[in-house]
This record gives C-alpha cells, sequence and structure tokens, in this order.
C-alpha cells in the first residue's frame, strides 16, 4: 500500500518546485489582472489603484456590448484574429511536415537546406519584422518591385502595410516566422519512426503518398497534437509581429486582438477595461484548450 | 500514461494562462521596467530626456557635458537616460502606476494636461516657481501648453518648436513660382504647378498618428473647430471638424499634390523625400538639422509660416500649434530639492541657449532669446509663429486619447484616399463618429 502511494506521488513531488515558480511569477499578475478588470482603472487612478472605484462587471459589459462601438470593434477584431490565425497556423504546418518529409531523404546539400530553413526561427524577432516592413513599402520595397516592375502582375502598385492588404502582409510574415519551428518539431518526430516500416510498406507496394498517409501521419499524431496547440496560442496572441508592422494603431483589417487590447488599456489609458478583454480572451483559450485536448486525448483512446 | 498526460495537459494550460495573462498583466508586469527600486541616494538625480537629435547617442553627448557642470556647481550626480519617443509615454505610465519612476522627466508638453490628471507630477505652483527663478522668466506661449486652465502648471516649458512651411527654393523657381505660398488656395496652386514628372508638390507623413494630429488641430483651428468643448466633452465630429479635417486629406484625394505613397509614411520619409527634391514643399516644425543630414543646406530652402484661409484673423489665422518640449518633476521623488535645482539649472540661460542651440530648437526663457544663435531667418520665422499665430492642443486630461484615435483616424482616411477610395464629408465624418465613440465615458 505505502510503497504504491509513494509512487504516485512522486510525479507530483518532482513537479513541485516548477509549479511553485510558476505561481508566483505568473499567478500573481494574473491575479492582478483580474482585480484590475472589476475596476475603473483609468488615468485619474492610476497613482492610487486602490481608489478606483468598483465597477462590477461594467468593464466586461462595455466589452460585450456588440452593438455598441467599442465591442463591436472588439468582436471585429476577434474575427480577423480567428481568420489570421487559421491561415497562418495552417500553412505554417502545411510548409512545415512538406519539408520535414522532404528532408527525410538524403541528398546531397540537405544539412545547408536544413540549416538555411531555420534562420526565420533564429533571427531576432525585430530585426526580421522590421526588415520585412521594409520590403512592403509601396513606393521603395522590394515585394511591389518584384511584383510590378519585374513579374508586372500588378499594374498600379498596391500598399501592404495600410488598407485591406495588411492582412496578407500579416498572414506572410506569420507563416514566415513560425513555420520553421514546426519543420524543427516534425523533423525530431519523423526521427522515431522505423525505417523497416518504409521498407516493409515498399515491399508491399504502397506508393510514397500512401506511406505518408498511413504511417508517417499516425505516427505524427502525438507530435502534431501539441504542435498545432501551441503554434495557435502562439500566433493567436502573437503581439509583435503586427507592431513591429503597423506600430501602435493596425489598419482595421489587420487589428490583431493583442495589440486591440493594448491600444483599449495602453493608448486610451483605459486599464480596467483594457483588463476586462484580456481575462475574456484568456478564458476563451482556456476553453478552446480544454475542448482540443479532450477531443484529441479521446482519438487517441480510440486508437489504442 | 494517464496521470503522464493529465499533467502535459496542466503545465499547458499553465503555460497558455500565463501567455493570456502577459498582455492583461503587463500593466501590472510593466511596473518591473522602472527598475530604480533602491531608494534615491540623496546626492544622485535619475533624469529621463526625450529624444531631440538625431539619434538617442548624439543627445547623450549633448547633454552629458551640460549635467556634468550641474554636478560641479551643486554636487549632485545626474543619471542620465535619453528615451526613445515610442517608449516615453509608456514609461511613464509604468512609472506613475509604480511610483518608481526618475525624478525629474521630458515630456511631450501636448500630454501635459493627461499627466496633470494622474497627479504624478509635481505642480508648480509659486513655491515652486520660486525656487526655479519665477513665472515671469517663461514666454507667454509655451507657458499655455503646460496643464489645464486654472491649475499649477505640471511642468514648465524647455524647447520650443512651431510648425512651418519649407519650400524648395529651385523647384519653385524651376516652375516659375515667385513668392511662397501664403494662403491655402495658392499652396494648392502652386502644389500643382510643382507637381509634374514624378514629383509632387507637398509632402505629407500620413501614416504617423502625431503628425496628423498636429496638423488636423491647426486645420481645425482655422475652420473654427475645438475638439473639446467648455466642459471637457469631446466633439470630434463637428461640420467645423470634418472640413478641417477633409482639406488636409484632400491634399491626396482631391488636389493630388501629395504622393499617395505618402499614406504609409511614418518614419520621416516626408523629411527625405523633401532633402532629395521629391516634393517641393513641407509642412514640419524645425526641420533644419534633419534636412542638413540629408544633404540638404539652408540655403537650398526656405521656410514660412504655414498658410491660412483667404482673409483670416485671430484664431482663425492660427497657423500652429504649440509644439516643444516640458521639464517635469516626478511627485515621488526622494530629492525634489534636488530636482528643482536641476530644473533651474535647465532652464538658466545660459543652458536655454546652449541646449535648444544644440537641438535647433528655441528657447521658452525670455532672456534666452536674445542670443545671436537664434537669429536665422528659419528660427526668427518659428519665434514669431509661436509669439503670434501658434495655439495650444486642448489641455485638457483626455487630450492623449484624442491624439491616438483623431491621429489613426486621420491615418485611416489617408490610406482609403491613397487606395482610390472617395474621401466625401460622410466619409470623414463616420471615421470621427467612430474615433470620439470610442473615448472612454468618463
Amino acid at each position: 500500500m505505502l510503497p504504491r502511494l509513494r509512487r504516485a506521488a512522486l510525479p507530483y513531488l518532482l513537479l513541485l518546485p516548477a509549479l511553485v515558480l510558476e505561481l508566483l511569477i505568473h499567478l500573481v499578475p494574473m491575479v492582478v489582472g483580474i482585480v484590475m478588470s472589476f475596476r475603473q482603472l483609468t488615468q485619474f487612478f492610476i497613482r492610487n489603484w486602490s481608489a478606483a472605484p468598483w465597477t462590477g462587471f461594467g468593464n466586461y459589459r462595455v466589452a460585450v456590448d456588440f452593438s455598441a462601438p467599442i465591442g463591436k470593434s472588439l468582436l471585429n477584431s476577434f474575427w480577423v484574429t480567428c481568420s489570421f490565425t487559421l491561415l497562418a497556423v495552417g500553412f505554417s504546418w502545411l510548409l512545415g511536415t512538406a519539408a520535414a518529409i522532404f528532408m527525410q531523404e538524403s541528398f546531397w546539400g540537405r544539412g545547408v537546406l536544413r540549416a538555411v530553413f531555420l534562420i526565420p526561427y533564429a533571427l531576432p524577432v525585430y530585426a526580421a519584422v522590421i526588415t520585412w516592413s521594409f520590403m512592403f513599402q509601396r513606393d521603395t520595397g522590394l515585394i511591389n518591385h518584384v511584383l510590378g516592375d519585374e513579374l508586372h502582375l500588378v499594374g498600379e502598385k498596391p500598399f501592404w502595410l495600410i488598407g485591406d492588404n495588411s492582412f496578407a502582409a500579416l498572414t506572410v510574415v506569420a507563416v514566415w516566422k513560425t513555420w520553421p519551428f514546426a519543420f524543427l518539431t516534425l523533423m525530431a518526430g519523423l526521427q522515431n519512426i522505423p525505417r523497416d516500416l518504409y521498407e516493409a510498406a515498399a515491399m508491399d507496394g504502397a506508393s510514397v503518398w500512401q506511406q505518408i498517409r498511413q504511417i508517417t501521419m499516425p505516427a505524427l499524431r502525438p507530435v502534431n497534437q501539441v504542435l498545432l496547440l501551441v503554434l495557435f496560442l502562439w500566433t493567436f496572441n502573437d503581439f509583435n509581429t503586427p507592431y513591429i508592422l503597423f506600430g501602435a494603431s493596425a489598419p482595421e483589417a489587420a487589428d490583431l486582438i493583442s495589440i486591440h487590447i493594448y491600444q483599449a488599456s495602453f493608448v486610451t489609458w483605459n486599464f480596467g477595461s483594457g483588463s476586462a478583454m484580456s481575462v475574456l480572451l484568456l478564458l476563451f483559450l482556456l476553453l478552446v484548450t480544454a475542448v482540443y485536448l479532450v477531443l484529441t486525448s479521446r482519438w487517441r483512446d480510440a486508437d489504442a | 500514461m494517464c496521470i503522464h498526460r493529465i499533467a502535459a495537459a496542466t503545465s499547458l494550460i499553465v503555460a497558455l494562462a500565463a501567455t493570456a495573462c502577459d498582455k492583461g498583466g503587463s500593466t501590472a508586469s510593466t511596473t518591473g521596467v522602472a527598475n530604480n527600486a533602491s531608494p534615491t541616494p540623496p546626492k544622485t538625480l535619475t533624469y529621463w530626456a526625450s529624444n531631440q537629435g538625431a539619434s538617442l547617442q548624439v543627445d547623450k553627448q549633448i547633454l552629458e557635458p551640460e549635467l556634468k557642470k550641474f554636478e560641479e556647481q551643486t554636487g549632485i550626480k545626474v543619471n542620465l537616460e535619453v528615451i526613445p519617443w515610442p517608449d516615453l509615454l509608456n514609461r511613464i505610465l509604468a512609472a506613475t502606476a509604480s511610483g518608481q519612476g526618475p525624478d525629474v522627466l521630458n515630456i511631450g508638453n501636448t500630454w501635459s494636461a493627461s499627466l496633470q490628471a494622474t497627479g504624478a507630477l509635481l505642480p508648480f505652483d509659486d513655491a515652486a516657481f520660486e525656487k526655479i527663478g519665477g513665472k515671469g522668466r517663461f514666454v507667454a506661449a509655451p507657458l499655455a501648453a503646460t496643464g489645464a486652465v486654472g491649475k499649477p502648471p505640471a511642468a514648465i516649458p524647455l524647447y520650443s518648436m512651431a510648425y512651418g512651411l519649407y519650400y524648395n527654393k529651385k523647384l519653385f523657381q524651376q516652375a516659375g513660382i515667385a513668392n511662397p505660398p501664403t494662403t491655402w488656395d495658392e499652396l494648392v496652386a502652386d502644389g500643382k504647378k510643382l507637381t509634374a514628372g514624378g514629383k509632387y508638390g507637398l509632402a505629407i507623413e500620413g501614416g504617423n498618428q502625431s503628425e496628423n494630429i498636429h496638423n488636423a488641430f491647426a486645420f481645425g483651428k482655422q475652420h473654427g473647430a475645438d475638439f473639446f468643448d467648455a466642459a471637457g466633452k469631446p466633439t470630434f465630429d463637428t461640420p467645423e471638424a470634418v472640413a478641417a479635417i477633409k482639406q488636409y486629406v484632400d491634399f491626396i484625394a482631391r488636389d493630388k499634390i501629395a504622393a499617395p505613397g505618402n499614406a504609409e509614411y511614418a518614419a520621416n520619409q516626408s523629411v527625405t523625400d523633401f532633402a532629395t527634391g521629391k516634393a517641393a514643399m513641407l509642412m514640419w516644425q524645425v526641420a533644419g538639422a534633419n534636412l542638413k543630414s540629408h544633404g540638404m543646406n539652408p540655403d537650398q530652402y526656405g521656410m514660412v509660416p504655414i498658410p491660412v484661409p483667404v482673409g483670416a484673423t485671430g484664431l482663425k489665422a492660427t497657423s500652429s500649434m504649440v509644439a516643444g518640449i516640458n521639464l517635469a518633476v516626478f511627485k515621488n521623488s526622494k530629492n525634489l530639492d534636488g530636482a528643482l535645482q536641476l530644473v533651474k539649472f535647465m532652464t538658466s540661460k545660459d543652458e536655454s541657449v546652449a541646449l535648444n542651440k544644440a537641438f535647433g530648437s528655441i528657447p521658452p526663457v525670455k532672456d534666452a532669446q536674445g542670443d545671436p544663435a537664434f537669429a536665422t531667418p528659419e528660427l526668427k520665422t518659428i519665434s514669431e509663429v509661436l509669439a503670434t499665430r501658434a495655439a495650444p492642443l486642448p489641455q485638457v486630461p483626455n487630450e492623449s486619447q484624442f491624439e491616438t484615435l483623431v491621429g489613426t483616424a486621420v491615418k485611416n482616411l489617408f490610406a482609403a484616399a491613397a487606395a482610390g477610395k472617395p474621401t466625401t464629408n460622410e466619409s470623414v465624418k463616420a471615421e470621427l463618429t467612430k474615433a470620439q465613440q470610442l473615448m472612454p465615458a468618463s
């Protein structure tokens, strides 16, 4: 009885130091943020928070009142973020998977190519994204030069950093920045698949496509489960890319939720409202994660 | 296996909660930004300077020798930090929230009333003014941009600036224009003559919120628009404000005297365009040093006050905001006396001359203005505009929100105009109404 109990407790004991630190570093600001969301914390009170009046769910009501301007713009920002996340994660995963599978075969220059693929991941975000913003400039940028002057694909030079095209620009940069991580993770996952499975399949006359579908994909499922979740969270919460690309006031078409909340709190100095939006975002992401984990785990159980 | 999965799921959720909360928690965690947590020893001061020169390094090279002099005079060592503009307001807010900040700091003078409302800055009442040599030493116009009317100023003027119209002499000559424009009709007519062969009449910083708001304000004054009513309530979308902002956006939309690409300029590209002859006119505050760094010498350009409507008088003849930098004392300073000594030093005649000379601005201190360094045609024009034709931005607590929201509205309008969408009274009003609705209710 006792040894069994002790064995069961071991993982929790091992996790304890990390958990305590995690709580200290993350839980305290989180609780502060939640408390702030119930107060009318504007510029008049930031010097002395405790004097800020309580508003109950006032900040939340404003945030989710989708018929009023503040709620409407938050909702718009939410949809923009959802479509951006879907596209950016989808393309990053697709590119990462394709590249990882191709890189399984050994060929001349494979090592170099692998290193090249990882460059976007290794570059400092600021340096990389600011370079993109130069490339996206309308009159002097490389993108318009290639599209317009060299390939003659566009007549009038389009804007990329303002207006509706900014969504495309943002997605391209996000995919460029994110896919090497998918590539790296999947490449590691592929190392764990025994080669003889493929040999056996080839003996049985399975095509490459069938091998990918029947062997590679099922074997990568645990990796993909975590990878997609992490990519989703990172992309949904991405602040650096839009901030460096567009500055503090992003065009409506690329108004990601993190920038939107930043605007709501820092730029209009209404920290209570910004906190309420953050808490809503947190609840949404928790819900998505929980549903995702339950669903994917169930599939795995059914498989086993 | 099962425990494994639960553990993994738990740690993921915790990590996720943490990432999500980084955004919300940032207000709390920014307290870490101003991390001079140790109590300030009485013989040192921390000074946050704004970025006035071509780079942070240039500012340091200008300020450090002067602060050395202060140390020799008073024995107080000043720790200088030059803070880039995009960070300055956030740093001040973080310092306000945490109570841990600098002793003395520069602020954009348009923020005076907003920061005054936070209560973070030491009010300059008569006693405080006495310690820095009296209120009478300062020029009236910049002193009007130091906080709400009827309250002791939250800061005092350090560097003064005003907008002027810079024009390229050679391009004007080639187009056969004898004199620079003094009215908007003339400016548009000249602009059309100058717009040819890939060159444009006017360069505009259309993606830059601050430039947008400064121009929107001056245009607004000329049309009789006040963006706040007497009670401090926002009135962004009045017919006068719509007319003012439409006139500004029309430089790209209707008059086509500015290049459509200007709509995304936010990093001083318009100054570069003017300096390299791509555009013949530029509305800017003290551009001299900036133009020189791009290879344009003072004899190649002229500078006159920004045009006004035909026959405008009084407030409708306002041609610039009162631009400038104010010096403030952080109320939580452990060394208020030393902080005031530093303020007195920085605004003394000799320092005012030296610093304003180095940064190309005008001293807001009366006895420093007589120095021959400020007798150049450009600086004389700026002095005159400041004295007679400049008005301060609204001195209300919500001013900084106004800057962001209306600045963004104008940016959006420029973006739409550049993309070829029509700019109408309705489209301008819609953007301004939206900006007004996003203002905090209180």
